[in-house]
């Protein structure tokens, strides 16, 4: 008896709110289009500033982009948990309240575990904060869906961020200082483009790197 | 003086926040399409900058600074409240833009409708924020402070301008279909940011080699100075 009802008020409440699997092929999308088609980077335009000025290396790159992992995941899920309860006037300064204690954890965690990244990437941690990925994001999924959906979404984007920064690390280091992850590659009488290493070199590497991922995706901007 | 002129032109041509450290991108990469448009927020940037660096200098002088706290009291002489700028500094930023587009839209509708749609698009671009992050680490005086923020708003502002302007020629030229509009504005700001570089080691007045090779001296006695210093710290830290 005592079963039956339990099975009842299951089927009642399975009846009354079908619940998406949790990974529908919708939610794989939000997953993988960021990769490629919907890449925050050379589709959306979002995220410039870190992406080339943290690039001269891998090593830092990898951290860059692990740090920004953390704080797109945790900001989306954040945000899209408090999305009924923000007053839409003051949406912008709550976000930014969030991202940035976020960020001052991250912050803090390198300083403690890896000092001498944290030097070398300074206030590129802090402008994660105003990186426009997260507030992108933040403004476009993580206010009008789901918690788990906006943690898949963050997750995408900052993969799709990821491999974008770590493809322009990886030409730039072999090619500036022709090492990989801080291990020599090249021959030792190669001798580094300086180039690569500069400013310049990361604008000319990323425009040329998103010719190639829009030729292939066929996107067009007019 | 001589120093204040130095710090402006350095943060205008030499540390340029778009050609050497790439702060604010994103902005830059969407407004300039149009060099009215581009006009209108390099102005806003000049403004903010030139306004919230000196006022995150005050805020990290007098409240964030190890040490700083102590013209409430002596007591407060070991508090460190460094961890807490990032919230300050945006905080600073946000309010302050917030407080600028409703003063403008008061008292000015003309200047509101050529600036204030560019005002919230500020409160998150990364230049106005890099700005105040370089302020720790960058020893300024508070009058270094206010130049350092008008030169790299100035900085920012001719960069724009300079894209936008070549943005709009580019409209007669073929360019290969998917290198249309992002691709092809890479490599310009590419080729844009090899000449500022050659303002590097730019300064003024202009000195004479002796006058050089005595800076060189008294810098290298620094570095000296420094890394016994630092190999003080460094034994301190390793005895428990």
């Amino acid at each position: 008896m005592s079963t039956e009802t339990i099975e009842n008020t299951k089927q009642g409440v399975e009846v009354a709110k079908p619940t998406e699997p949790l990974l529908s092929k919708k939610r794989k999308q939000l997953l993988t289009n960021p990769l490629d088609e919907d890449n925050p980077i050379t589709i959306q335009v979002l995220g410039i500033c870190s992406a080339l000025a943290v690039t001269v290396a891998l090593k830092p790159t990898f951290v860059m982009a692990i740090a920004v992992t953390a704080v797109l995941v945790l900001a989306n899920v954040v945000i899209s948990a408090l999305r009924k309860t923000i007053p839409n006037r003051i949406r912008i300064i709550v976000q930014l309240v969030v991202v940035a204690s976020l960020v001052a954890i991250v912050d803090q965690v390198l300083k403690a575990y890896s000092y001498d990244i944290w030097k070398e990437l300074s206030v590129f941690i802090g402008l994660i904060i105003t990186n426009c990925i997260v507030m992108g994001r933040l403004e476009a999924f993580a206010l009008g869906n789901k918690p788990w959906d906006a943690f898949l979404d963050g997750l995408g984007n900052s993969f799709g961020y990821a491999w974008i920064i770590l493809a322009i690390a990886f030409f730039r280091e072999l090619f500036g200082s022709g090492k990989l992850f801080g291990y020599q590659v090249m021959p030792d009488s190669y001798i580094g483009n300086g180039v690569m290493m500069s400013p310049a070199g990361a604008c000319l590497l990323l425009g040329l790197i998103i010719w190639v991922v829009r030729s292939k995706s066929g996107y067009v901007e007019d | 003086m001589e120093n204040l002129l130095n710090i402006f032109i350095k943060s205008i041509f030499i540390d340029n926040m778009i050609f050497a450290y790439f702060l604010g991108m994103c902005s830059y990469l969407a407004v300039s399409k149009k060099y009215k448009t581009a006009a209108g927020l390099g102005m806003a940037v000049i403004f903010v900058l030139g306004i919230t660096v000196p006022l995150n200098w005050l805020a990290y002088n007098f409240l964030l600074k190890e040490g700083a706290l102590t013209w409430i009291s002596a007591e407060f002489a070991s508090v460190d409240l460094e961890v807490l700028k990032f919230i300050v500094f945006i905080a600073i930023v946000a309010a302050f833009v917030q407080l600028t587009e409703m003063v403008v839209e008061k008292f000015s509708p003309s200047l509101y409708n050529s600036l204030g749609i560019f005002l919230p698009l500020i409160a998150v671009n990364c230049s106005i924020l890099g700005g105040a992050l370089f302020l720790p680490t960058r020893d300024y005086q508070f009058a270094e402070a206010v130049t350092f923020g008008l030169g790299s708003g100035i900085g920012w502002f001719l960069a724009v301008v300079s894209l936008a302007a070549i943005r709009e020629k580019m409209a007669y030229a073929d360019v290969p279909k998917p290198l249309r509009g992002l691709g092809i504005t890479f490599i310009i700001v590419g080729l844009m940011a090899f000449g500022f570089m050659s303002f590097g080691g730019f300064e003024l007045p202009f000195k004479t080699t002796e006058q050089q090779q005595a800076d060189q001296e008294k810098s290298s006695a620094k570095i000296e100075n420094k890394s016994v210093e630092q190999l003080v710290i460094s034994v301190e830290n390793t005895t428990p």
